[in-house]
């Protein structure tokens, strides 16, 4: 707390030093990813497992998938999702890279909310690959503008927390196992709100069954951002 | 070692007779609820436990943001305390819903938003000990519990409201009560009596395991720190 506050008022950065800083670690992880495709790669196939699993386990045939459709979707994106968090906070506890970015003259909402941007991104990227692939497999068309805002406000909420949680998890002794075990009964709100609104639009329920589910997830987005917002700094204090 | 306040000493054994009091209120003095039986006595002490939990569960969100306010380790041994009391607490008022449930709705358990945000608040509160487990370093131990802990306290109660949009049926013998629930009843005076002595004795009960357990938590903490001084 205290050298970050010296470090902002020593340098006064510029106001649009704070974006900047923010693209930068975002462009700064996608770039990595894209040259190595580590956490894309195993966070697609392990989606892509979750189904295979799903549909030995569900017997997925055309009666049930309409109604555990959108249930199936958002445990895959949720496991999928805890891959990559875990994954993306881990190289840089790994390599002192967290260390290097924390001594960085930008303030650390900052890294913050660049970490958040490219791990949206990964999740976001995975469930364009996932969707269609699902659509293909079961014949169902996932592609309805309504499924793929709630997709988006869900994921938001969900690396929003998520990130927080990671950046918290891999400092600890037991870091492999304990990100879920840490998120999973947070965001439990987004994901009922995300599966009944999904599940909303898939079964052209009337948008007056919908927009609570909407409502929830947008209000929990907005909380769960300013709070992790405003917390940061003491997760990442050394 | 400071010997034990003679408060505290006091607030111990009022709390035993308080308790005492109370089961025997709750066990032969109520009468017997005329539909249900006397599986019905469980309410007094259920309704009372699931307040102390509350209770916990509120002194720990708050403790928290003092500590991330003030840097006072004083604040983290109280946000344990709470957790740890909230716990168990919860756990109890979920065994003694069970045991009423059984009979009244005819299954322990049913996907209601008071039990599915009890569980899940008994979820949170074991990844808050996971996670404190896992860290050596008291003061980041501290500001991650209490991170956490805020995080938790603003999540149950979005939990609760997201899942209260379906229907329950739990019943509410305070207040409203929807026209789903099952098992509700009202209370006669007496009934009331024993009642609201439960949630008083409670009260007491849980000020002094609150001032126990924190006291516990300064005496553990000075014994690490002589600990250390004998090693060095």
């Amino acid at each position: 707390m205290a050298e970050s506050t010296l470090t902002t008022t020593t340098h006064r950065p510029a106001k649009s030093s704070f974006w900047k800083a923010i693209a930068a670690i975002a462009w700064k992880d996608l770039a990595a990813e894209l040259r190595s495709r580590e956490l894309l790669s195993a966070m697609l196939v392990f989606s892509l497992l979750v189904i295979l699993i799903f549909n030995f386990a569900l017997e997925l045939d055309i009666a049930t998938r309409r109604t555990v459709t959108s249930g199936v979707l958002w445990t895959t994106f949720a496991f999928a999702g805890t891959l990559g968090l875990n994954r993306s906070m881990a190289v840089e506890k790994d390599r002192g890279c967290l260390d290097g970015l924390l001594l960085a003259p930008v303030d650390r909402s900052a890294i913050y909310f660049g970490k958040v941007i490219s791990n949206l991104a990964f999740m976001l990227i995975v469930e364009a690959i996932v969707l269609p692939i699902y659509s293909v497999l079961y014949s169902i068309n996932l592609f309805q503008p309504g499924l793929l805002l709630v997709i988006l406000l869900g994921s938001v909420g969900y690396v929003a927390v998520g990130t927080l949680l990671s950046s918290m998890a891999v400092q600890t002794r037991t870091r492999d196992v304990l990100l879920p075990i840490l998120l999973f009964p947070v965001v439990v709100p987004i994901l009922i709100a995300a599966v009944k609104a999904s599940g909303g639009y898939l079964t052209n329920a009337p948008m007056t069954d919908i927009l609570p589910w909407l409502n929830l997830l947008i209000a929990y987005d907005v909380i769960f951002t300013a709070i992790a917002f405003m917390v940061f700094d003491y997760v990442v204090e050394e | 070692m400071q010997a034990k306040p003679s408060t505290l000493k006091v607030l111990d054994i009022v709390s035993l007779i308080l308790l005492g009091v109370s089961t025997y209120l709750a066990l032969v003095f109520a009468p017997t609820e005329a539909v249900m039986g006397d599986v019905q006595r469980v309410f007094y002490f259920h309704v009372a436990t699931a307040w102390v939990g509350m209770l916990g569960f509120v002194a720990a969100g708050v403790s928290g943001i003092v500590y991330l306010r003030t840097g006072d380790l004083k604040w983290d041994r109280v946000e344990m305390a709470a957790v740890e009391i909230s716990l168990v607490f919860f756990f109890i008022t979920i065994v003694l819903g069970s045991i009423w449930a059984r009979p009244v709705w005819n299954t322990w358990w049913t996907w209601d938003p008071r039990l599915t945000t009890a569980a899940i608040t008994e979820l949170i509160y074991i990844a808050y000990f996971m996670l404190r487990q896992g860290i050596e370093d008291p003061d980041r131990r501290a500001r991650f519990g209490a991170v956490y802990t805020l995080i938790g306290a603003v999540s149950v109660p979005i939990t609760f409201m997201a899942i209260r949009l379906f229907r329950t049926i739990h019943p509410v013998v305070i207040g409203t009560e929807s026209a789903e629930a099952q098992g509700g009843f009202n209370m006669t005076g007496d009934m009331r009596i024993a009642f609201f002595f439960a949630l008083f004795a409670f009260t007491v009960i849980f000020i002094d395991l609150f001032w126990n357990r924190i006291r516990m938590g300064t005496l553990a903490d000075k014994v690490e720190q002589l600990k250390l001084k004998v090693m060095q």
